[in-house]
């Protein structure tokens, strides 16, 4: 059985190489090659499977969830500029599947209990663009 | 597994009649679907994505790459056309939104090695929402050798 927990956070990037050129930029990430960066209201969605306790009936404490997405991903995340202040967004660039990414390699070892695990982290950046990480993904 | 979903808007009119069921019996299926003169929907087009992400871009694909196909071969073909008189797909295809889904995923298939043959990037899934309260969902296998577009075509989720 899956839990999905939603979270939002606003934030800003830019998604360039420093070793390309701007054309070949603009060629590889269109619009979000803009030096000066610019925001998105991304939406988070993360599902963890297990099996509800049968004492307590849920899979997971709700309020532990909460707690966990807001202290690794809302609170550093959140109305930051994901290139300058957050690791490890200075070294690669955050495109929306690598911030995906990122979430998935922060949540996964806060949900590796022996009744439930880390199943899915969707990711929107717009309400038309998403990225989903599912199972054990190591890039 | 990483994949990538984008959403695509068209809208377009169509009318649901088969030449094989007599007027009475499209009218019994198809309601009011039927109406002589179509009616319209705006629909959504999801498509997903998957493969290995370029370590050093961190993409999939360049957005822009996938925009312009889709662009070209399937909104280009459906944006505020008559389904049936407009795209040669539904000469002799009643379009449902189910068969919609199946035509569109067959395009898909036909051209994307031509366009993104050089990429280890597939297209995994195609959801075509009629309205807000229909969906249709088409799950493609990973393609192999020699096999025709239609026998990928691996499952059929209806979302009603």
């Amino acid at each position: 059985m899956f839990i999905t927990r939603k979270a939002e956070f606003s934030a800003s990037h830019f998604c360039r190489l420093a070793s390309l050129s701007n054309e070949q930029n603009w060629a590889l990430f269109g619009e979000e090659a803009h030096p000066s960066g610019h925001g998105h209201n991304f939406v988070l969605e993360v599902s963890v499977e297990g099996e509800p306790d049968p004492v307590t009936g849920m899979i997971v404490d709700l309020k532990e969830l909460k707690e966990i997405l807001e202290g690794e991903i809302v609170a550093p995340m959140d109305h930051r500029f994901l290139n300058y202040e957050v690791e490890p967004f200075g070294r690669i660039v955050p495109t929306v599947a690598n911030i995906a990414l990122e979430i998935w390699r922060r949540l996964e070892k806060r949900f590796c209990a022996a009744q439930f695990h880390l199943a899915r982290v969707r990711l929107f950046e717009t309400p038309d663009l998403y990225v989903d990480v599912v199972g054990s993904a190591s890039v | 597994m990483i994949s990538l979903t984008r959403r695509y808007r068209f809208s377009a009119s169509h009318r649901l009649h088969s030449p094989l069921l007599s007027e009475a019996e499209n009218d019994g299926v198809y309601g009011k679907c039927n109406n002589p003169y179509g009616h319209g929907h705006d629909y959504t087009l999801e498509l997903t994505i998957g493969g290995d992400l370029d370590p050093a871009t961190g993409l999939l694909m360049p957005l822009m790459d996938l925009d312009r196909f889709v662009s070209e071969k399937i909104l280009r073909l459906f944006s505020h056309r008559n389904i049936n008189v407009d795209v040669p797909d539904f000469a002799d295809l009643v379009p449902t939104t189910e068969n919609v889904a199946r035509v569109i995923a067959r395009i898909v298939e036909r051209h994307w090695a031509e366009w993104f043959g050089n990429l280890q990037i597939r297209v995994a899934r195609v959801h075509l929402q009629e309205t807000d309260r229909n969906g249709f969902e088409l799950v493609l296998a990973a393609p192999k050798l020699q096999n025709s577009a239609v026998e990928r075509i691996e499952s059929v989720v209806v979302h009603a």
